[in-house]
Parts: structure tokens; C-alpha cells; sequence
């Protein structure tokens, strides 16, 4: 057990408590009767960027990360929720085989992406992480464990899936994996100059393999929405399967708070802008490139210094993606804060699970880092998001004001229900379960 | 390569483990849970490796013939046995208890004699092979706060150094290796600074030097042959002021 301050990746906010390392997935139910009466929540690589793994007692899975079983044949892996994506990507890449949904990071462990319930740039064609997990086993209040899947148990299922470990605790899960050609892609990288053409382009290449834009949230009026947008392909011309590389470089200390000031912010936005094509241009790429650039320098949270920074993550239905994102980078663009890296994709139709953050719509991520004045900032566009019927991605989130929760996940409730049939609000709670009143 | 390892699922010799089962090794694990010890052929097997297990109590020396016999009978041949089993006394309750002291001691330090005594023999009939145990750098000196387990440590590296000066010229290669300081299960208890490495990185360099055929003494990390130059070379005097 280590007791200390720990904190999401987005370093905001910190909190004390004791990290509790069950050994294997049949002594969870000991550390759950060691815990006291304090909140638990599970916890993967500390991937999430707010509070949502941070309680009294966090429960690590880092030594639940043993494979049970692959089957080269079909696909289908079976491992403890304790495994990296990292770790799948070294086994299977070889192989020929490749998660079926990837968030932008592969440091994140398989139980994490399923209470994140996880989505990536295949997300309008292949759905979340959960649509390819046929069964996962759970560790319940009680220290009992069950198996769930779509079909048994699927109340369980239903709200384990996105419902960020409030449910129990997550020891094991089968995978689909999907086949490759190779591990390189064919990815086009378009330019636009404003959002409307940026929105368009995503609906052209709805049957693209991935998809995604860089946006530059601070471009001059005018050129609101500007963006390099991202399609990309599995290469089948080719058939190496080559392992992505170890990341050498890290940033090795807390930057100083003014590094990332609007000045250095827009330089750097303009600069990426100006790097796309003028033209389509379509190149050859690693996975490793293509799915995982942040990966590539350790630490890059440290870059926004050591008060952190805040993810804001929301979701707007499709119908309301004009209005409302041309209102959120309007107010953004107001204020002066600016993101680093700001994420757009459209997504595809929302699932079953309670509480899983995608639906049918854009979807927008941009960094803002923290200082007094952003949170006032961050409750303006909370309200804009939500008028338009868009909600907040909960892995993100740090700071949302609990009424939102209720407007932006309307089956809330059922969730709230199935935590009581199990008994896991009398024990599992995070910092920000408490702070939403979920 | 074949290779036998002994106390199998400490984190150390799983990381390390793994490593040999990504290069497609066959491997005969030993260890006393017979849960986490199938558990691990499981993962090793999904990694790559073939996999035999066998449940045993290190401490049970009457049925350790038997066990390295089978042992050697499935294998046909052992490229490697490496013995990583161990215990990390608390110190300040063994010097109250001694009966426990004597019983952590027997594990650390007798058991692994009789372990390596016996695997000397048969490498030495095999004509070839290497003994690998993973002792400490806590054997190097005694200090006050981890004396218990650093005698323990000492006697083994002892004895690695007596079979090595046996073995010298022969096919029959010793290897002693001394982890520094290891994020483990075994040491959980304990505020982490820079010098901790974790078990990946400790497995990873040790199936290194297993596939490479090392032999004599090796610091895992490597940092660890520096840091223990100083405390080596501290005087006596100097060290007593200190709280190592």
C-alpha cells in the first residue's frame, strides 16, 4: 500500500490517499474488506484527467496484467483488466492483429477503457471499445465476482461499460481484436479553412476507416474552425508489421506556468495549420505515428506546469454541430485561452450503456491549462454545450457543475438504480462521483 | 532455450519470464501458489513460451531431488536454471523474534545453497549450462537496517563465487545477480525516489544476460556497480553515521 497525493494525467486536482495493489484478480475481494469504510474506485495508468480514479482507497490493477489466452485463429483475447494497450500492441502487431477501438494513447489498461468505455477515429464506423467485448468479469461490493456480458447479466453490462468503475471493479475481459494487413496506414491529411468546410469533409468521408481533425482554436475571425483534417487506412499493399517504438524522449521537469501563453499558443496553432498541404496529400505512416503522437514524449502533461491542466471534452448532436461549435470557439476565442492540441471528430450513433459519453454528433477536446479565471470560462461553455443537447466526457472531466450531469446523460437514473441493486454506492465512489452526486 | 526457474512468480522472475517467453523459450516454472503459478504458464503461454509447472516449497528440502529430477526429466536438457525465490524480512520484528529471523534466514540463504548445490551437480553431468540466482546488493556490506536479509544474501553470493572458481574452464557458467532497489510486490511498502527501477526493466536485463550466457557477478541496473563501489569503499566510521 502506498498512501500519497496523486491526480489524473491532467494533474488537476490533487488528492491524498492510499494505493492498494491486489495481486491477482481473486484478492480483490480481500483488499475490498482491508479498505475500511472510505470510498473505492478502481484505477488503470492514471490515464483518465480529472478525479475519476482518485479516492480514499484506489485499487491498482497494475499487477492484474496477465494474459489467459489468444486465439490466433479468431482474434478473440482473453486477459486481465490490468493490461496496456501498449502491451496488446507488442503481443499482437506481429501477429497481424490490432485493437478493434484505440484512444489517442496506448498507455491505458483494458479494465480503464471499459469503464471509460473508450472511442477512437473509427468511432462512426466501429462504435466504442465496448462493442468489441463480448464478456467481462466483475468484482462486486461484496468481493463476489461475476461475468457480463450483452446478454447476462446485461443490466451490469450495460453500466459497467462507461460507468468509470463505479459499478465494481473490473478483473477481466474478452476482446475482439481486428486483423491488419500491416502496421502502416494510408493516411490523406486535408486542409480547410473554415468549419463548415471542415464539418462537410467529415461527412464526405463518413465510410473513411479513421477520421479525425486538428483544429486551430485560435484562428483569426473568418477563419473560425480551420483545420487539418485526418483520414486514414490500413495499408494493404504492403505487409510488415513492424512494433511501434519505445518513446525516448520525456519532459523531464514541471514547465514554468507562462509557457503556454496565447502568444506561444497561436504561433504554434498557425504554424501546424500552415504545415498541411495545400492540397490532399495522402502518405504512408506507422501506427505508432498515425494513432499515438502524444506517446512519443513522456510526461507531456508536465508541459502545462505544475498547477496542470483542465481536458475539456464535450459532444454536440449533429443538428446543433454548426451552431453550437461556431459558439464555443467563438466565446474561446474571446477569452484569450487557447489549447495546444484541439481534437474534432463526428461521431457515430450513441450504444446502450448508461452512462457512455458518444452520440451521434461532433465532438470536440481541447486542452486549457489552469489558472483562476478558466473555470468561470469553462461553466459559459457547460451552458452552451448543454442548450444545444451536447454533454461533458466524464474520463475529462474535473470541474463540471452536477447539474449538467443529469441534463447531458439522461439515463442517469438507470444507472444510479443498477448501483443500488448491487450495493456499489455504499462503496465505490471517486472524487468525482461525489462531486456530480452520481 | 530451456531454462528452469525457481520461485517462478516473484514479479522479478515473471518480468524476466516474459521476456524469455516473447523469444519463444521453453520454460519449467517452480513455485509454492499453485494458483498464481498457473496463472503465469497461462500469460508465458499466450506470450509464446511452452510451459511445464511444478508446485514446490522451496523450504521442503527432503522433496527437492525429486523436483529438480522431474524437472530435468521433462526438460531433457537445462540451457539455464535461474533461482529467484526470496523473502524480505522486517527486520526490526526479527531481531525481537528469533525463531523468525532463523526461518527467513533458512528461506533467503540455506534454502537456496541446497537448491544450487544440487543444480552445480547436475549442470556439471550435463557437461554445460549456466546457474543464475538473483541475490542482492544488500549483500555486499552490513547495515543496520537490512542486516537479516543481507547475511543471507552474502552467503549465497559466497557460494556462487566458491562454484564459479569450481567451475572455472568448464562449460558450467555462474552467474551472480545483484538487483539494486525494485519496485515489487516486496517492497510495496516503501517511498519510491529515483533510484528504484521497476521489474520490467530488472526482468528485461536479466533475460538479457541469461541470452547472452553472462557469468560472474552483474548489477541489474548497471547503476548499481557505481553506488556500490562507494558504500563498499565507505569507512566504517562514516558509514555508522549514516541511516543505510
Amino acid at each position: 500500500m502506498t498512501n500519497g497525493e496523486f491526480s489524473g494525467w491532467g494533474r488537476y486536482p490533487r488528492a491524498t490517499g492510499a494505493l492498494v495493489c491486489p495481486a491477482a484478480p481473486d484478492r480483490v475481494h480481500s483488499a475490498l474488506q482491508a479498505a475500511g469504510d472510505g470510498d473505492i474506485i478502481a484505477r488503470g495508468m492514471g490515464r483518465s484527467y480529472g478525479d475519476s480514479a482518485l479516492a480514499a482507497t484506489m485499487l491498482d490493477s497494475g499487477l492484474l496484467d496477465h494474459y489467459i489466452h489468444f486465439d490466433p485463429d479468431t482474434g478473440v483475447l482473453d486477459c486481465e483488466a490490468g493490461v496496456s494497450l501498449d502491451q496488446i500492441l507488442r503481443l499482437l502487431v506481429p501477429q497481424g492483429w490490432f485493437p478493434p477501438v484505440t484512444p489517442g494513447t496506448r498507455f491505458v489498461t483494458v479494465g480503464g477503457a471499459i469503464a471509460a468505455d473508450v472511442h477512437g477515429k473509427n468511432h462512426h464506423r466501429d462504435g466504442c471499445f465496448s462493442a468489441h467485448v463480448p464478456a467481462l468479469e466483475l468484482v462486486l461490493a461484496d468481493g463476489s465476482s461475476v461475468c457480463c456480458s450483452p446478454r447476462d447479466n446485461s443490466d451490469l453490462f450495460r453500466a459497467t461499460c462507461g460507468g468509470m468503475g463505479l459499478t465494481g471493479m473490473i478483473t477481466r475481459a474478452t476482446l475482439q481484436m481486428r486483423r491488419i494487413p500491416s502496421s502502416v496506414l494510408r493516411e490523406t491529411v486535408i486542409r480547410t479553412t473554415d468549419l463548415a468546410q471542415t464539418l462537410a469533409l467529415f461527412d464526405e468521408h463518413h465510410d473513411a476507416g479513421y477520421s479525425v481533425a486538428w483544429l486551430d482554436c485560435l484562428a483569426p475571425t473568418g477563419r473560425l474552425g480551420r483545420s487539418l483534417v485526418m483520414l486514414g487506412e490500413h495499408d494493404d499493399t504492403t505487409d510488415v508489421l513492424d512494433l511501434h517504438r519505445v518513446p525516448r524522449l520525456r519532459v523531464p521537469l514541471d514547465a514554468p506556468a507562462g509557457l503556454l501563453n496565447r502568444y506561444t499558443l497561436r504561433l504554434f496553432n498557425a504554424l501546424y495549420y500552415a504545415r498541411g498541404p495545400g492540397q490532399p496529400t495522402t502518405r504512408r505512416v506507422h501506427y505508432g505515428s498515425f494513432f499515438y503522437p502524444l506517446d512519443a514524449i513522456r510526461e507531456w502533461n508536465r508541459l502545462y506546469g505544475r498547477r496542470g491542466f483542465v481536458q475539456y471534452q464535450f459532444v454536440l448532436p449533429r443538428e446543433a454541430g454548426m451552431a453550437g461549435l461556431t459558439l464555443v470557439l467563438e466565446r474561446i476565442a474571446r477569452s484569450g485561452h487557447g489549447s495546444f492540441l484541439s481534437v474534432l471528430k463526428a461521431l457515430g450513433p450513441a450504444n446502450d450503456n448508461h452512462l457512455s459519453f458518444p452520440m451521434e454528433g461532433y465532438t470536440l477536446a481541447l486542452d486549457f491549462r489552469v489558472e483562476p479565471a478558466l473555470f468561470a470560462l469553462l461553466d459559459e461553455l457547460d451552458a452552451i454545450v448543454h442548450d444545444h443537447g451536447g454533454r461533458i466526457y466524464l474520463a475529462k472531466d474535473a470541474r463540471m457543475q452536477r447539474e449538467y450531469v443529469h441534463r447531458g446523460y439522461p439515463y442517469l437514473d438507470v444507472f444510479r438504480e443498477v448501483r443500488m441493486r448491487y450495493g456499489a454506492h455504499r462503496r465505490f465512489h471517486s472524487h468525482q462521483s461525489r462531486r456530480l452526486g452520481i | 532455450m530451456s531454462t528452469l526457474i525457481i520461485g517462478a512468480t516473484s514479479r522479478i522472475a515473471l518480468a524476466t519470464a516474459r521476456e524469455l517467453a516473447s523469444a519463444g523459450d521453453r520454460l519449467y516454472l517452480v513455485a509454492r501458489d499453485a494458483d498464481a503459478l498457473d496463472r503465469l504458464a497461462r500469460d508465458l503461454r499466450t506470450r509464446g513460451a511452452q510451459v511445464d509447472t511444478a508446485v514446490h516449497d522451496v523450504n521442503d528440502t527432503a522433496s527437492q531431488d525429486s523436483m529438480l529430477e522431474t524437472a530435468w526429466s521433462t526438460l531433457g536438457r537445462v540451457d539455464t536454471v535461474l533461482i529467484a525465490h526470496g523473502t524480505l524480512p522486517d527486520q526490526a520484528a526479527c531481531e525481537r523474534d528469533i525463531p523468525r529471523a532463523l526461518a527467513e534466514f533458512t528461506t533467503n540463504a540455506v534454502a537456496g545453497l541446497g537448491l544450487a548445490l544440487d543444480i552445480a551437480n547436475r549442470l556439471e553431468r550435463q557437461g554445460e549450462g549456466t546457474l543464475a540466482m538473483i541475490t542482492s546488493v544488500a549483500g555486499e556490506r552490513g547495515r543496520q537496517s537490512n542486516y537479516l536479509y543481507g547475511a543471507a544474501k552474502a552467503a549465497v553470493s559466497r557460494l556462487l563465487e566458491g562454484l564459479a572458481h569450481r567451475f572455472s574452464g568448464s562449460g558450467v557458467r555462474v552467474l551472480d545477480i545483484r538487483p539494486g532497489l525494485v519496485d515489487t510486490p516486496m517492497t510495496a511498502n516503501f517511498p519510491k525516489g529515483p533510484l528504484w527501477a521497476s521489474a520490467e526493466q530488472v526482468g528485461g536485463r536479466i533475460a538479457n544476460l541469461l541470452q547472452v550466457g553472462a557469468e560472474g557477478v552483474r548489477y541489474v541496473p548497471r547503476r548499481w556497480f557505481w553506488i556500490m563501489l562507494i558504500i563498499r569503499s565507505l569507512p566504517r566510521a562514516l558509514l555508522h553515521r549514516t541511516r543505510l
